[in-house]
Parts: structure tokens; C-alpha cells; sequence
């Protein structure tokens, strides 16, 4: 095995991984609504095509994608469409967005799904096509549309593909129970990406603190054959090691340059559900309805890696795990560390969904109000992306957008390593978050403002030059009008009809004065 | 015995006026050669203004506006910047800064115009107000609004006969929410007294 590296920075927070039982996969069941929202990953919403009281069949595409950044969105099970209305989902606003609800009717009846088993012969456009009308798309957690992370311009070959995962969040182990139980379809699932992407190796992430998942990995790896160089490799456990541009360095010793992605490098990350998504997509047409969501926390009588349909309510999810609500005090989508507080527990599974925490406030207590900075540098100590953190917080306070952008505020991965050791509990990644919006925000802002500013002189230039002409016209007019006066003081129009008239007549009457030159031949 | 010697003081007085006049004649040539073309100033702060043209500072537009500023206006009259613009420009021209003037209008969400196609007469109104060519139609034919073109500065509205046009928020929704910087730092010592 090639000797990995190291990145700077990171933490060890508490794993408590044990508590969600790696290994096995349960099944939460079939709910009796689904609530799907349009928009579960990164892009444009796609367009529904479907109405309320259809009856569909599971595998049935509700919404097409609208355009290269979008994806569509298939029926989970059979049932017929309730609702399509604006409903609670999965985001730190607690916002509401368009949802489709599917009332299930428990039949689960699909429809006929067909595949493309020959995929080494098949061209590369034709199985991205596939894997984007099977709707998939990043599910390490950004949602980012899988098709368009592997139709990279020809001018940046991909060499290397690497499986990521490591799945370094504590509580999580949603991707190590699938590296446990499914290790053979995830290196399907690469050698599939790695034909598309055309790349020579693939590397297989995976933290020691996985060992069975490591095993599998090497033992699938090892009965079966590739085109490609393969390796699985460790390293050791370090928060926040999974971070795409984190591990390449671990992997490589490359770094990935500030505002560059992976591709730049000639690599290309996936996540291990991803690659099994991609290989049911590209082999059998099945189109991602489910996924494996790690339900844990101590509120939980019964934690656990659940089978999960898009779409189920996370409030059906606490019933089939025996939540006990005396204890709890907050429902957290994802992990301690980056995740995001729930309002409610009525929104759905989305396909970003890979963990569900509800912990007691003993085990992850609520932080203590944030208290002064005492500039003890720890957090630039903890930063995996090497930024200086403390400068940021002052920046972002001040509102300083050039400081902040100077600082390479958007090379922060929000990983919360910072937050983590501060001992003022200042929650730093908050600050960074706003600070990023609303530089984002000011940069569209200022494009939209030049472009109208060029509208706006292009406007006026042209109502000047209609004036300017209007004005040469009535200005010409005039002046023709006025050479007339003057030159005709004399000949009234009447008169000259009148002369007019007389010279028509002798010309009717007096031949040889036409032009005609008859007379000359 | 040298010119120098024997005149100092004439001397002195001579090389004085001379390397004067040669400045002189280099720096008038330079400002001629180099003019600068406009006002630089006032672009300047024709960046920062938002290019709304809704003229609700009193000026045909942000440029006029821009170079009255540059001229010694007050730089309080943008409704539309709102606070973000008026700091910017007690930045770029080092004064101090001020609130809005209520007297010109208060800051508000950004809005987009709409217009309600089936009301709509095609009477070309509004497409004469409109600054920025946002409108689209003809006479007696249907006229839409381009809206990431529209500025939102309401212009069309009073032209419109028949009242068909709507301003809607331009941010709302869910992917235009951006979080919120923490509250200001709270010492438990305070949190126990509040």
C-alpha cells in the first residue's frame, strides 16, 4: 500500500458510531404519505409532470429535470398523488418549498425497469444520460448532480477516481454499513464511474476506524477484475479527513488549488452510495427512491442504519425507532458537526439525508452562550483548510467583504473544527456562512447593477439619437419650407398650376418638341 | 569674473524662473495631453449607486445623481442602496456617514415588476418609462416584463392606464435565504442579568 499524508490541522471529537450498530441494515417500512420535495440537491427545481389524484407506479418519474443542473424525481413506491403544495423541508431556514405528496398504497407495484448490462460497450454520453434520468445526485451530503461532476471537459482528462468513504462525521455510519454489507456492488458501481470518467486508477477512502468495512472493501477489490489500477487504502481517523479537498491531499500529498476543483488535479470524488446508485441506475434502470439514513442518538430506543424511501416523513422515522421524547431536546439532519437543526419533525428524507441525530442534552448539550474571543489561536491550530479563523470572525463581524475574501473565506469547508475548540464557544462557521452569503450576494448584485447601468446608457443614447434625428428632420423641413418662401415671393401655387397646365398643352399640341428624336434618324 | 560671481542674487533669480517656466510649460503640456475624459469622481460613485434609475433622489438616474454628489449633494437620497450604499459612499469620499433622507423614500426589499397579461391593453406606456428596456411588447399586443433585466424602480407603474402591473419581492424563497450573522456576544454574567 502507498504511504498516505497528512493535512494540517483536524480534530478527534467523540465517535459514538457503535451506538447506530454498523453492519446492519433494517427497513423503516413503507409510510402512508411520502412527502417528496423537488428540490433535493444542488441546481434548478425540475418541472412536475403529474397532478393531483394520478395514480402512479413506483419507478414513475413525478418531476423531469429542467436543464443540465437539475434532475428528476421518481415515485418511491405506488399510491396515487395528493398534494402538490408548499410544505416544511429539510434546511437551516425551516423554510417551506414544493412538495409532492404520495399517499402510498402499500401495494408497491413498480414499473418496468430496463438496463443497459453490456455498459463497457455502451458510450459514455448514453450512461451519463442514464444516470441522470435516474435522478442521481451526490449523496455524501452537497447533492450535487452526479451526471454533471462526470461530464468534465475533454481538456481535463480524469486519471483517478476515488470512492470516498470516509465518512469522518461521528454518529454517522450510514456508508460503512453499505461498505459492510455491499462492498461488491460499490466496486461495480467505480468501475462504472471510472469507465464513464475514463480514468487509469481508482482508490478506495476508507478510515481505520472502519476495519470490517475495510475488509470487505479489499475483499471485493480482490475477487474481481478492472481495467483499472485499484487500491483501498486507510489512514488514520481525523475529523475532518472526508472533506473531498482534505482527502485528496491525504491520498495525493496534492493540494487543490484555492477556488479549483478536484478536477483540476485530474480526480474525481464519490461517495460509496453514490457509486451503488450509479450501478443500479446505469445495470438494472433503477431510478434513486432509497437510501440508508443512520438514525441514532441516546432519544432513541432503537438506533440504527434504516433502509429508507425518499420522502418518509422523519416523524415516522421516530415511531419506528421508539423515540422517547422526554429526554430530547433537539432533532439534528446530519451529523453533530455539520448538520443543521430540524423545527419539526414533518419534513422528509431527502436524497442528501444520511443521518438523522436526536440526542439527550446530556450526551451533546446545548452550547453555552458565546463569550468574548480571548485570541488564543486554536482554532487556526484546528483548521483543516489552513485559514486563519480568528482573522475571519473579526472580518466577518465587520462586514469587511475584500479583508474576508483576501483571507480566502471561500476555502472554508464550514467542517466546524473551529467552533469545536473554541473555548468561548463563539459559533464561528455561523459567521462564515453569512459572511459567504452575502458576498455572494453582493457579487450578483453588482453584475445585475453593470448590466443595467449598460442598459441604461444604451437606452439614453438611443432616445438621444431618435431626438437628434427627429429634430435634423423638423429642422430640414423647415428650411425647405423657408427656401420656398423665399424663392417663390411671386408665383402663388395657383399660377403656377396654371403654367403648369400650359406648357402640358403645347407639348400635346407641338410634337417635335418631345424628346423623342425620331426626327434626327 | 563669472556672471555668477558677480550677480548672485540675479543669477539665483534667473535659474529660479527658469526651472519654473520649465515645469510650468511641462505640467501645462501634461494637461493637455493626459486630460482625463468626464468625471472620475463621479464614476466612481456611479459604481457604487445601484444603477435602479428610479430617480427617487430627484435625479434622471444614478449617473445624474452620481455626478451631483461629486458636485457636493448629499449622498442620503438612495432609497434603493439604502444604508449599504450610503456607508460605501462615506467610504469612497470620506465623510461621514448618514442615514437615509426619509424625505426621498425608505429602503425596501428589492422587487421585481409583473404584469398581469390578460389586463393588459398594449398601449406601449410603460415600455417609454421603463430605463432599462425591461419591457418587451408592441402596440395592442401583450407586453411582458424581462425580469432579470427589471431594476424594480416603479416607473412603470403610474404610466400603466389600465393598472395591470404588480411589484413582487424579488428574493423570496428559499434559495435566495442566507444565514444570518450570530447576535452579538452575550457573557453569561449578562445573559443572568437580561
Amino acid at each position: 500500500m502507498r504511504a498516505t499524508h497528512s493535512i494540517h490541522g483536524g480534530i478527534h471529537p467523540t465517535e459514538a458510531k457503535a451506538l447506530s450498530a454498523p453492519g446492519t441494515v433494517l427497513d423503516a417500512g413503507i409510510p402512508d404519505k411520502l412527502v417528496l420535495p423537488l428540490s433535493q440537491h444542488i441546481g434548478r427545481q425540475p418541472d412536475v409532470i403529474v397532478e393531483v389524484g394520478e395514480t402512479v407506479k413506483g419507478g414513475q418519474v413525478l418531476a423531469l429535470g429542467d436543464g443540465p443542473m437539475s434532475v428528476p424525481l421518481h415515485a418511491p413506491t405506488s399510491g396515487t398523488i395528493t398534494a402538490i403544495d408548499d410544505r416544511a423541508v429539510p434546511h437551516p431556514s425551516g423554510l417551506t418549498n414544493r412538495c409532492i405528496e404520495l399517499s402510498c398504497d402499500g401495494a408497491d407495484n413498480w414499473v418496468a425497469l430496463e438496463g443497459l448490462s453490456n455498459w463497457r460497450e455502451v458510450d459514455r454520453t448514453a450512461l451519463i444520460s442514464a444516470i441522470s434520468q435516474a435522478g442521481v445526485a451526490g449523496m455524501g451530503g452537497a447533492g450535487f448532480p452526479t451526471a454533471v461532476k462526470l461530464n468534465s471537459p475533454a481538456t481535463q482528462p480524469i486519471r483517478t477516481l476515488i470512492i470516498n468513504g470516509t465518512e469522518c462525521e461521528p454518529y454517522i455510519s450510514a456508508d460503512d454499513t453499505l461498505m459492510q454489507i455491499d462492498a461488491p456492488a460499490i466496486v461495480e458501481g467505480a468501475e462504472i464511474l471510472a469507465h464513464i470518467v475514463n480514468a487509469e486508477e481508482i482508490l478506495f477512502a476508507v478510515e481505520d476506524n472502519k476495519p470490517i468495512a475495510l475488509a470487505a472493501m479489499q475483499e471485493a477489490v480482490d475477487a474481481s477484475d478492472s481495467n483499472c489500477r485499484r487500491e483501498v487504502m486507510s489512514f488514520p481517523t481525523k475529523y475532518p479527513s472526508g472533506g473531498e479537498k482534505q482527502l485528496i491531499e491525504i491520498l495525493t500529498g496534492q493540494q487543490v488549488p484555492s477556488g479549483g476543483l478536484p478536477a483540476h488535479l485530474g480526480i474525481v470524488c464519490q461517495n460509496p452510495g453514490t457509486a451503488v446508485a450509479v450501478r443500479e441506475a446505469v445495470l438494472m434502470g433503477k431510478p434513486l427512491t432509497e437510501r440508508i439514513v443512520t438514525l441514532t442518538g441516546q432519544a432513541l430506543n432503537k438506533p440504527g442504519n434504516y433502509r429508507v424511501r425518499l420522502g418518509t416523513p422523519i416523524s415516522h422515522l421516530l415511531a419506528v425507532t421508539a423515540f422517547d421524547p422526554k429526554d430530547n431536546q433537539r432533532l439534528i439532519h446530519g451529523g453533530p458537526m455539520m448538520g443543521f437543526a430540524l423545527e419539526s419533525s414533518d419534513v422528509p428524507v431527502i436524497k442528501t439525508t444520511n443521518c438523522v441525530l436526536v440526542p439527550t442534552e446530556q450526551e451533546l448539550p446545548t452550547p453555552p452562550p458565546a463569550q468574548a474571543c480571548i485570541r488564543c489561536g486554536l482554532c487556526a491550530e484546528a483548521c483543516p483548510a489552513s485559514l486563519l479563523p480568528q482573522q475571519l470572525y473579526w472580518y466577518a463581524r465587520a462586514k469587511d467583504q475584500e479583508q474576508l475574501e483576501k483571507h480566502h473565506l471561500f476555502d472554508c469547508i464550514e467542517c466546524g473544527a473551529c467552533s469545536w475548540v473554541c473555548p468561548s464557544h463563539i459559533p464561528l462557521v455561523q459567521y462564515y456562512r453569512a459572511a459567504k452569503g452575502s458576498i455572494v450576494d453582493a457579487r450578483a448584485e453588482k453584475t445585475r447593477s453593470d448590466r443595467s447601468r449598460d442598459r441604461f446608457e444604451a437606452r439614453q443614447e438611443r432616445v438621444e439619437r431618435e431626438l437628434a434625428a427627429r429634430e435634423a428632420q423638423r429642422a430640414a423641413r423647415r428650411a425647405a419650407a423657408q427656401k420656398k418662401a423665399e424663392q417663390g415671393a411671386d408665383d402663388d401655387p395657383i399660377a403656377a398650376a396654371i403654367a403648369r397646365a400650359k406648357a402640358k398643352k403645347q407639348t400635346a399640341e407641338d410634337p417635335q418638341s418631345t424628346p423623342a428624336g425620331d426626327d434626327q434618324s | 569674473m563669472s556672471f555668477i560671481e558677480t550677480q548672485p542674487l540675479l543669477a539665483a533669480l534667473i535659474a529660479l524662473l527658469g526651472l519654473g517656466a520649465t515645469f510650468g510649460a511641462i505640467l501645462g503640456f501634461a494637461s493637455i495631453r493626459f486630460r482625463t475624459e468626464g468625471n472620475p469622481l463621479a464614476d466612481q460613485i456611479n459604481q457604487i449607486l445601484p444603477q435602479t434609475q428610479c430617480g427617487q433622489c430627484g435625479y434622471p438616474g444614478c449617473k445624474p445623481y452620481a455626478t451631483a454628489i461629486a458636485d457636493g449633494d448629499a449622498i442620503n437620497k438612495c432609497p434603493p442602496g439604502g444604508q449599504e450604499t450610503i456607508d460605501a459612499l462615506a467610504d469612497l469620499l470620506d465623510v461621514e456617514s448618514m442615514t437615509l433622507d426619509a424625505e426621498h423614500g425608505e429602503e425596501k426589499a428589492p422587487k421585481v415588476a409583473f404584469i398581469r397579461e390578460e389586463e393588459c391593453i398594449g398601449c406601449t406606456k410603460c415600455i417609454q418609462a421603463c430605463p432599462v428596456d425591461a419591457i418587451l411588447g408592441a402596440a395592442k399586443l401583450m407586453h411582458t416584463v424581462i425580469a432579470d433585466e427589471c431594476t424594480g424602480c416603479d416607473l412603470c407603474l403610474d404610466p400603466c392606464p389600465v393598472d395591470c402591473i404588480d411589484m413582487i419581492e424579488r428574493k423570496n424563497g428559499i434559495q435566495h435565504w442566507r444565514w444570518e450573522l450570530p447576535s452579538d456576544n452575550l457573557i453569561a454574567s449578562d445573559r443572568a442579568a437580561a
